[in-house]
């Protein structure tokens, strides 16, 4: 029998306990490989190619506050700048005030937002028929599904920031690479009824050069308004949503004590069953030193064991947390943050690791102890 | 017959190490738990008691929040002569028409820039919030570039202080007074005079909102049907309650996350749970079959081990409540999607999320018990003592 074979044996002779342990820990780390997705799509994820390229400027004070719509043809005035749309929250409601029933809902220029997302796809000829309908609207492709829009459909959305209630054809239907859960319409269809909402820009959405053009034009953009009654604020596509998941809390603090807490139960766990299934074989040990094992591989004998325990439970783990995700990812309706995660390999590798540096630490002193036993007073051990 | 728990109470101390381990595992999870729900219950506390049941909020049909209202400024005279409003001492009707506008601060703690909330507001709108009380300095005047800071936006941004002055809009404002409204919404806030704050807004000719105090709650609740009943208005009534009670919704998030991270973990510490009862079992299989020849019955042999198993968990759980009551009270914010703002609102572990945790915790030692007891009352009792 090799040694290998006999932490295998050893680490499953009481199967029982094992599959609980390897559950258990499974379970942590599903959680733990979770949040680090989470983590990793907030903070680490810099978005696609195409995202990278675009930026978003607002009202410095904030985003309540619009700003004059000719700002647009200065903006695309600015070297590096390809293309640029307002977008107007309409913030209406329909069918109901349910959160279930809640959309973004944009006014915008049809006629250059599909310049400016450039990865939303959407069949020429509907974005021709929007483009002639000034009542027209363009939807996300999972809302059209969940709602079961067609083209040609109307919608009713009742004004909350505007005293206005828009009926609206369904002109197109888009697929954006990640679900948007937003639906796009004329501006100007606004403005007719509203006069306050003449000539105002809520956002505007822009398109660079390049992804390196991107804080040049966000500099450029802010300097030009810095002193005009109306300044701005200038940020990448993904500092943009970023400062939506910040008003939320401290997030990181959030996630990071989850972590903490997982992987501290997770070590509890693994170092309980260790210490509980050393101390059972406390003569085993003394007849394997008998034998001639010698301290330091009987030492690796039992971590080898805790590893591949722990080992067991965080591949398993990782596996439920890819699955979830993926789940996630597809399910409609989930909300709009965490519509883009995916658990990415380094995050697996990590959570893999985690579990395996958990199941040494968790061995280490009752192995030790088992180490150092007197062969004589281990024979005698009664359990 | 029933074994006495104390049987159970030394043999969980009798294997120290291990009951610790277990138990801290419980507590882990419990204090997840607890932590999530009293977040909760501090966010419900700072909507719930921002209300006053006299105060008829009016904006706009249609709007649903004071952020997206906006009606004409000549309405407000027709709003304060209705009746049902109640007068102050000098016989004129208690009603305020007020500006909500979001401002952007950076935190005190340089963790990034944070909606605020800025209120203008006539004199009256102090009289119909009694419960927000100057605790430095003095309320601002009207007419001036002053402002009152609520207590958490004293505690978080910097220059908020009595004496200094903020810089939003058109330029600085100076600070003269710091109020505390009792943990409510109001606390994140910042107040000034409404003309003053319309004006740097470029929003003067209307108002985003009225309050009106009614006399008493029949007559706050025929207020609200007056304003909303009336044509030649176009304005909506709702109880000032009834607005702050929507906004908790804010916490859903939360809740979600929460629900879903206390599950998982709360099936980890099962698992675990269930692994040290089985030991117990196996541990002490000799003394069960012993017990059995005693004569204690089967039954009551499971339910003896699953009381173990429950004390288990009710240990865990109150260390799990320790564990969290040094941060009961501490302060974080929430960005209301109402109102684009952050209310700041503290951990508050009230009894309900005390007694939630140790139901939550009772379960886990029940599932995580149940089976090894099981075992442990179907031993055969010749093959245990042989053991």
């Amino acid at each position: 029998m090799t040694l290998t074979s006999f932490v295998r044996k050893s680490a499953f002779r009481n199967r029982r306990r094992s599959i609980l342990t390897v559950l258990s820990i499974a379970f942590s780390l599903l959680l733990l490989t979770l949040m680090m997705t989470v983590w990793h799509t907030f903070y680490i994820d810099k978005g696609s190619a195409e995202s990278a390229q675009r930026l978003i400027t607002r009202h410095r004070v904030s985003l309540t506050q619009s700003m004059p719509a000719f700002y647009r043809e200065k903006i695309r005035a600015i070297p590096g700048v390809v293309a640029v749309a307002p977008n107007n929250w309409f913030g209406g409601i329909y069918k109901d005030q349910k959160p279930e029933n809640f959309f973004a809902q944009f006014g915008t220029d049809p006629d250059e937002i599909m310049k400016v997302f450039t990865d939303f796809q959407i069949p020429a000829d509907q974005l021709q028929a929007w483009q002639r309908d000034r009542a027209g609207a363009i939807v996300d492709a999972g809302l059209a599904k969940k709602y079961g829009w067609k083209l040609g459909d109307r919608i009713m959305l009742k004004g909350t920031i505007y005293p206005v209630d828009l009926e609206l054809t369904i002109r197109g239907i888009y697929t954006a690479p990640e679900p948007t859960t937003s639906i796009y319409f004329n501006q100007k269809y606004v403005e007719e009824a509203v006069s306050f909402a003449k000539g105002q820009a809520g956002t505007f959405n822009i398109l660079a050069d390049s992804p390196d053009d991107v804080s040049k034009v966000a500099a450029a953009v802010d300097d030009m308004f810095r002193n005009s009654p109306e300044p701005t604020k200038t940020e990448s596509e993904k500092a943009f949503q970023l400062s939506f998941i910040n008003s939320i809390g401290n997030v990181k603090a959030f996630i990071l004590s989850i972590c903490f807490a997982v992987v501290f139960a997770t070590l509890l766990v693994s170092a309980t069953t260790m210490a509980m299934s050393i101390r059972e074989r406390t003569r085993e040990v003394a007849v394997l030193k008998t034998l001639g094992f010698t301290r330091q591989s009987i030492l690796g004998l039992y971590i080898g064991e805790a590893v591949l325990v722990a080992l067991i439970g965080g591949i398993l783990g990782c596996l439920l947390a890819f699955g979830l995700v993926s789940g996630m990812a597809h399910a409609p309706g989930m909300s709009l943050f965490l519509s883009g995660m995916k658990v990415t390999p380094a995050t697996l590798l990590l959570a893999v690791f985690v579990a395996a540096i958990v199941g040494f630490l968790s061995a280490v002193i009752p192995a030790y102890h088992a180490a150092k036993i007197d062969i004589v007073e281990g024979l005698r051990y009664i359990g | 017959m029933a074994i006495p728990i104390s049987y159970n109470v030394r043999n969980l101390k009798l294997r120290k190490g291990l009951t610790i381990m277990t138990a801290l595992g419980i507590a882990l999870t419990v204090t997840t738990a607890v932590f999530l729900m009293a977040l909760l219950a501090g966010l419900k506390k700072a909507f719930m008691s921002s209300g006053d049941p006299l105060n008829v909020l009016v904006m706009r049909k249609g709007s649903t929040a004071e952020l997206s209202g906006g009606f004409d400024a000549n309405l407000f005279p027709t709003l304060k002569t209705l009746p049902g409003i109640a007068k102050d001492a000098q016989g004129e009707p208690i009603a305020s028409a007020e500006w909500v506008v979001v401002v952007v601060l950076p935190r005190k703690d340089g963790t990034g820039d944070v909606n605020v909330s800025v209120r203008g507001l006539m004199p009256a709108g102090l009289t119909l919030r009694p419960g927000a009380k100057l605790i430095e300095g003095r309320w601002f005047t009207p007419g001036q570039r002053e402002v009152v800071v609520g207590r958490s936006i004293h505690n978080r941004f910097s220059g908020a202080n009595v004496g200094d002055s903020l810089d939003f809009a058109k330029g600085q404002w100076k600070v003269v007074g710091v109020f505390d409204s009792g943990g409510t919404s109001y606390d994140s806030e910042i107040w000034g005079d409404v003309n003053q704050i319309a004006a740097d807004f470029d929003r003067q000719g209307g108002y985003a909102s009225a309050y009106l105090r009614a006399t008493d709650p029949v007559a706050a609740d025929a207020l609200k049907h007056r304003v909303s009943d009336d044509q030649r208005l176009k304005l909506e009534g709702t109880l000032e309650t009834e607005y702050y009670e929507k906004q908790t919704s804010s916490g859903g998030a939360i809740k979600f996350i929460g629900t879903f991270v206390a599950i998982i973990m709360a099936i980890g510490s099962s698992f675990a749970a269930m692994n040290t009862m089985y030991a117990a079992v196996a541990y002490r299989s000799r003394e069960i079959a012993t017990l059995r020849i005693i004569g204690f019955s089967r039954p009551s042999i499971l339910t003896s081990f699953v009381i173990e198993a429950l004390l288990l968990s009710l240990l865990g759980a109150v260390v799990g409540i320790v564990l969290i009551l040094p941060f009961n009270g501490m302060s974080t914010g929430i960005g209301n999607s109402l109102t684009f703002s952050e209310t700041v609102f503290s951990l508050h572990l009230t009894w309900g999320v005390a007694l939630t945790a140790v139901l939550f915790a009772l379960i886990m030692g029940l599932v995580g018990g149940f089976a090894p007891a099981w075992q442990a009352a179907r031993q055969d009792i010749l093959t245990s003592l042989r053991a």
